[in-house]
């Protein structure tokens, strides 16, 4: 493991404790598939108010891929994990921009394009 | 680390700044983490895509009435079953099991392929119905999307069968070990990306 770990800090996927890392993946499995089982029931069935489904099944996939990175990738908070976890806010903050910048940008594109009529007014 | 730790182990006294590089493993550890994050910043761009023209079906077929709920649930347990077996195909590496190394890595082998024929299978019978990627451009986002991690996934299945052939004929040379390392990186991350997919696409549409 020594050949991982240095005082510069630790590769991504690596845990700094020894034993029993079959269990992390176990868990990280069970937790994740009752995640799969319960965004599936919340946008299948009607046991969640239906307005807020959309909400819980963000809630639920946020979730889950902080179980993937915790359990499977092995991202912790550990001193030797800064590296890491930095270059993950740094990403997280790309994709932010790029999902939510582009949705607005389109919304408000598309709320002030004129309709088909009122083109044809402007063109008189 | 402190000073009294740096003078406990004896010749360990070059301060940090002056120790060199980091050992190959934590550098390709961490290049190939940047290359991952890259990756999802192109994926991103896609979910934008969707996001953005999921409304625009162009009176063809909507989501709601092509994607088979079913289907995308045992994908997802397929993925994720296979991240399962691919962590315990690292750990087998990391203790150097061979045996299990395989058993685990080809488990992972096989439950990629399952889960690339059942997307196959949708795609199949989509384009029968009809809706293709020229449909609409709703379809042409969903297809961008859901077809580029597809080929994610065909291009992992292709590096572990690579991985699979250097153990056969390396071993587990440390060069062999850090590609594995490198592959299991890349298969979760790909299993995140999917819970983007199944979310927004499958249990979004409307």
């Amino acid at each position: 493991m020594s050949e991982y770990s240095t005082p510069q800090g630790l590769a991504p996927g690596v845990i700094s404790r020894r034993h029993a890392t079959w269990r992390s993946y176990l868990v990280g499995f069970v937790a994740a598939l009752v995640l799969t089982i319960a965004s599936f029931a919340a946008a299948s069935t009607n046991i969640v108010y239906g307005p807020s489904v959309p909400l819980l099944l963000g809630v639920l996939a946020i979730a889950q891929m902080g179980i993937h990175l915790i359990f499977f990738l092995h991202i912790s908070s550990a001193p030797d994990q800064t590296n890491n976890v930095l270059a993950l806010a740094f990403g997280v903050f790309v994709v932010g921009l790029t999902v939510f910048g582009s949705m607005i940008i389109m919304a408000n594109l598309s709320h002030m394009m004129p309709t088909i009529g009122k083109l044809l007014e402007m063109q008189r | 680390m402190s000073a009294a730790d740096l003078t406990a182990d004896g010749g360990h006294e070059t301060p940090l700044s002056e120790q060199g590089p980091a050992p190959k493993q934590v550098v390709v550890g961490y290049g190939f983490w940047l290359f991952l994050l890259s990756d999802i910043v192109i994926f991103s761009a896609l979910f934008a895509a969707y996001a953005v023209l999921s409304d625009a079906t162009a009176n063809g077929p909507a989501g709601v009435r092509l994607f088979d709920r079913q289907r995308v649930f045992i994908e997802t347990v397929c993925l994720l079953a296979s991240s399962v077996t691919c962590g315990f195909g690292s750990l087998a590496v990391q203790k150097r099991n061979l045996t299990h190394a395989y058993v685990w890595l080809i488990a992972t082998l096989a439950l990629g392929a399952s889960f690339l024929k059942l997307e196959l299978s949708e795609f199949g019978a989509m384009m029968a119905m009809g809706a293709g990627p020229s449909r609409s451009a709703f379809l042409s986002a969903f297809y961008t999307l859901v077809g580029t991690h597809g080929l994610h996934v065909t291009a992992g299945m292709a590096w572990l069968i690579v991985m699979l052939t250097q153990l056969r004929t390396l071993g587990f040379q440390p060069m062999v070990r850090r590609r594995l390392f490198c592959f299991g990186l890349f298969w979760h991350a790909l299993d995140i990306v999917w819970i983007g997919v199944f979310t927004i696409v499958y249990l979004g549409a409307h």
